[in-house]
């Protein structure tokens, strides 16, 4: 097997047995990169030199005798909306083709201080606006077992690398599905964690009320692992949850006997491909077989949940993005009669299509006379769509789906499309609305193409989804399947 | 020609003196080299995450319970969105439907007595930057930003249009002033801008119901600016519709130069400020204890303490005005008469030769070296007939200049009051001796040389003598 296809803890264990260094190791998953990325195109920017000195710095601590932390040297690849001290950071954009910020996010810190090394800037659709990486304006990420296809979005360049072997594990951003649809679509695990568990602070804001950093690994494991490190309270982040961290490692059980699963049954509708249906039918089966208790249930306003979700998403975004307008950073526009001028000037040439068709949406959903039929209106039903799974979750432990309609579609296939594009998200954009937490594992292929198993649980019980996935992993191969390159 | 009469709504922005930002950790003082007290936060950059100062909450809860306002239980933060290049985010973060404190009021003296206004609301919100220009607005071939002052914590007070006329908005800002100053909350600078308003004003014939439409004043940057202001507009106002025409619903500005106000823009083009509970944040929910606290910890306020100063003191109601005019000349008024009860001696003595002094030489009372202890030990000196009244005044000019103490200074220069009966005797006769034409006078009935005798006693004495002594001597030996 390809080395840089095994996962963390499988490497940390070579490390600290001194079969390999953190230094070979990096050069190794680079030498990857610049074997496949060219296929691929993972990455916006690549960090070399800071990996292989940072590598260099755990040789030393593994040297010296010194305990290293399970994500100690273990390149991992930043999604490029969330900011990384000195190293570019563009959210995908023309607009900030050229921002370098002079901080590091959270999330970032965290793994710095668990001794990751940063592979790169992954791709990403502008701003994270979009389920298929063809709204980049940089370059177009192709999936890694079929590269004429999407590798899924937004965060398709963080799922591609992790499944092209060209890093151990990503961090990408959830705001409607934009982790578990490409970690569907590129056949790897991927989780959005409870809205509130991980910090947003350095995370370039798409919805600020749905967005949510997590991980993309190999296996569960690498998984628990990742949340480990990048999750608990920050005082940066007023959102950020009080809540008492744990060892997620420690719910990973081979178990899941008596667990009551739920399925709702808008999820599995018609809307949903036979094949996918099928390959995702036959995961619950598994579950099923290994002692779990598999129902039909009901989320009644699942119906509402996508114009519930673009109206919020679109209003927050248009707001979110009023900053770039080329007076503090990104690009500016030439040529201006005045600031007004340069405000529209920079701003319609520093965004994609996509982005402004969603600030204009936002911008008029918040207007005077709008406001109450639409914002109000979507934050009334989104509290709806919350208290279905309130009542869901009285009875099951957690809920099963499909993660996308379909498996990767091919690129060009729907970006003339909106419409189409949105209902590639149906079925995670709820987990987002009620701010649970929903993790995407590999659980089959339709068509040679992977296919994701969605598990949703309870606000922080992350601990649950961890058991159950891991059982379904253990008694099943999908996560040592691997692209052909 | 009908009567007509103003209506006067104003919206006061009020800087708070926190050591943070409102939701950063930069520093809000003022001044300092542009955009150097900045962070990622105030600068609005790519992910960077507001995260509200409690200091800021506790400061604007503080001013809202001085002006007598409800405190909210649940409030919440809202965007302002609208661009303009000294906002850093081009949103405001303010606060729209669930201000933390509403329905309060304050009392101003009029003419007509006392007079209770309202005060609709107070919210909090982050002040935006400066926009530097080469030149004037119109000429600067570019403008240059300075983002130190944006996320500096403001609240908004509103106050109902219950004033009517420009009298009594400056009347009502002066007080507004006083009140917050006693909080502790802000220097209230008018001239540093941490006190600014705009004014709503309309006008409509005396006796009808309803109002008439309103024009909104900005840039009023003194107390003097408002007053003048307003007349201006009032008269304008009425001016328009005596001659048929209509008022339009615009903002003005206050030209101090030319005296006049003018127009900025007109309703048509008013923004449209989408305003969005800020996601970012989460809503504040108030402890009812902590308000219970804070309100605790409030000073006397400025109307209690001057009707206590009539009614404990018996200080005329002018001098208790005065007085407690300010949180410091008040303490420092209380401080003397703790060491020496006196009140009047001492109101006599800070509203005259004391604030002479601060105000030549412009100090503010807490930077005055005289400290209240030596004041009263002053006039201690002069209530035992140490030194004269006279002497005094030069004593305290010494007092004010160097900070010595009262006692000191009449040592050193041996300006005990001569009251030796002897040694002012032996002064008369001298006198007496060698001024025989005004002793004549005096015989011949002119008592004016009685004066001049006296003034003669003082000056051999070198002022020392106790001048009811030296003036009974005189008479007698005469
Ligand atoms: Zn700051």
């Amino acid at each position: 097997m390809q080395f840089t296809l095994r996962t963390a803890h499988e490497m940390h264990d070579q490390l600290i047995k001194k079969e390999i260094s953190a230094e070979e190791l990096n050069k190794t998953v680079f030498a990857r990169i610049d074997a496949v990325d060219d296929q691929i195109g993972a990455y916006i920017t690549r960090t070399r030199e800071n990996a292989l000195a940072q590598a260099r710095a755990v040789d030393r601590q593994i040297r010296n005798g010194e305990k290293i932390s399970p994500l100690s040297g273990i390149p991992i690849a930043i999604k490029d909306n969330i900011c990384t001290d000195g190293i570019r950071t563009t959210a995908g954009s023309k607009i900030l083709s050229n921002f370098i910020p002079p901080y590091s996010a959270t999330v970032v810190k965290r793994l710095e201080a668990a001794g990751s090394t940063i592979a790169g800037k992954a791709n990403l659709d502008e701003f994270a606006m979009g389920s298929s990486n063809e709204n980049s304006a940089f370059l177009v990420t192709r999936n890694p077992w079929d590269t004429s296809r999407v590798p899924g979005g937004s965060s398709g360049g963080s799922a591609a690398a992790v499944a092209a072997g060209a890093a151990v594990c990503a961090l990408g951003s959830d705001t409607g599905g934009s982790i578990r649809q490409p970690a569907s679509f590129c056949g790897v695990v991927g989780m959005k964690p409870t809205y509130g568990a991980v910090s947003r602070y350095g995370l370039i804001a798409y919805a600020s009320s749905l967005d949510q950093i997590g991980p993309f690994t190999r296996d569960v494991t690498d998984c628990a692992l990742m949340l480990n490190a990048i999750c608990g309270h920050d005082p940066l982040d007023s959102t950020s949850a009080k809540y008492q961290a744990v060892d997620y490692t420690g719910f990973l059980k081979d178990d899941v006997r008596g667990m009551k699963l739920g399925v709702p049954e808008e999820y599995m509708a018609e809307g949903i491909d036979p094949a996918v249906r099928g390959v995702v039918l036959k995961a619950m089966e598994k579950l099923e077989s290994l002692g779990a208790v598999v129902e039909y249930t009901t989320l009644p306003h699942t119906e509402y949940a996508l114009p519930t979700y673009y109206l919020i998403a679109q209003a927050e975004a248009s707001s979110n993005l009023a900053r770039y307008d080329g007076v503090r950073y990104g690009i500016r526009a030439k040529g201006s009669e005045d600031v007004i001028d340069m405000f529209m000037k920079t701003r319609s040439q520093g965004f994609g299509h996509e982005v402004k068709r969603r600030i204009m949406l936002g911008t008029y959903a918040l207007s005077t006379g709008y406001y109450d039929a639409h914002y109000l209106k979507a934050l009334k039903v989104r509290t709806l769509i919350k208290e279905d799974f309130d009542r869901a979750f009285k009875k099951y432990d957690l809920l099963l789906s499909p993660v996308s309609p379909t498996t990767a579609f091919r690129i060009g296939e729907k970006i003339d499309n909106p419409l189409q594009m949105y209902l590639s998200d149906i079925c995670t954009i709820s987990v987002n609305l009620a701010g649970i937490p929903g993790l995407s594992i590999p659980c089959g292929f339709a068509g040679g193409l992977p296919v994701g198993l969605q598990l949703m649980g309870r606000h922080f019980d992350e601990g649950t989804m961890f058991r159950a996935a891991y059982t379904f992993e253990q008694n099943t191969d999908y996560h040592k399947q691997f692209p052909e390159l | 020609m009908p009567q007509y009469e103003t209506v006067i709504g104003l919206e006061a922005h009020v800087e708070l003196k926190t050591r943070a930002k409102i939701f950063c950790d930069s520093t809000t003082e003022f001044g300092g080299a542009p955009n150097t007290h900045v962070c990622p936060v105030c600068l609005g950059l790519p992910g960077a995450l507001p995260v509200v100062n409690k200091k800021v909450v506790e400061y604007a809860i503080r001013a809202a319970l001085a002006l007598n306002c409800k405190i909210a239980e649940f409030s919440k933060f809202d965007r302002k969105n609208y661009y303009y290049p000294d906002m850093p985010k081009n949103y405001q973060i303010s606060q729209y439907d669930l201000p933390i404190a509403k329905h309060g009021c304050l009392e101003i003296d009029t003419a007509n007595g006392v007079k209770k206004i309202g005060i609709t609301r107070l919210h909090m919100e982050e002040d935006t930057g400066k926009l530097v220009h080469q030149g004037t607005i119109t000429t600067t071939p570019f403008s240059l930003v300075d983002y130190n002052r944006a996320g500096v914590p403001l609240i908004e007070i509103v106050s109902e249009p219950d004033l009517r006329s420009p009298e009594e908005a400056r009347q009502y800002m002066e007080k507004l002033r006083t009140v917050i100053l006693y909080t502790g909350v802000s220097d209230c600078k008018m001239e540093e801008g941490s006190l600014r308003c705009d004014a709503n004003i309309s006008v409509r014939p005396v006796g009808t119901g309803g109002f008439g439409t309103k024009a909104e004043i900005k840039n009023l940057n003194s107390f003097k600016s408002l007053q003048r202001s307003l007349a201006f507009e009032a008269e304008r106002q009425i001016k328009t519709l005596e001659a048929g025409g209509k008022i339009v619903q615009e903002t003005r500005t206050w030209d101090e130069g030319k005296g006049e106000t003018l127009s900025l823009r007109s309703k048509e083009y008013a923004h449209d400020y989408r305003y969005l509970p800020d996601p970012d944040l989460v809503p504040l929910l108030i402890d009812r204890q902590w308000v219970a606290d804070i309100r605790n910890s409030l000073p006397e306020m400025p109307d209690q303490r001057r009707l206590r100063y009539v009614k404990e003191y018996g200080l005329p109601a002018y001098d208790a005005a005065i007085l407690t005019n300010t949180k410091e000349l008040a303490d420092y008024f209380e401080e003397c008469v703790k060491a020496y009860p006196h009140p009047k001696a001492i109101s006599n003595w800070i509203m005259g030769d004391l604030n002479r002094l601060l105000n030549l030489h412009g100090i503010e009372i807490t930077g005055c070296k005289v400290t209240p202890q030596n004041l009263a030990s002053l006039l201690m000196l002069i209530g035992r007939g140490t030194i004269s009244g006279k002497i005094a005044k030069t004593v305290f000019a010494e007092m004010f200049a160097g900070g010595k103490a009262a006692e000191t200074i009449v040592k050193e220069k041996g300006l005990t009051q001569i009251s030796d009966k002897r040694v002012i005797v032996a002064i008369v006769d001298e006198v007496l001796a060698r001024n025989p034409g005004p002793v004549e006078d005096y015989k011949a009935g002119r008592e004016r040389a009685l004066g001049f005798l006296v003034g003669q006693v003082m000056k051999a004495s070198q002022g020392k003598a106790n001048p009811e002594l030296a003036n009974k001597l005189l008479r007698e030996k005469l």
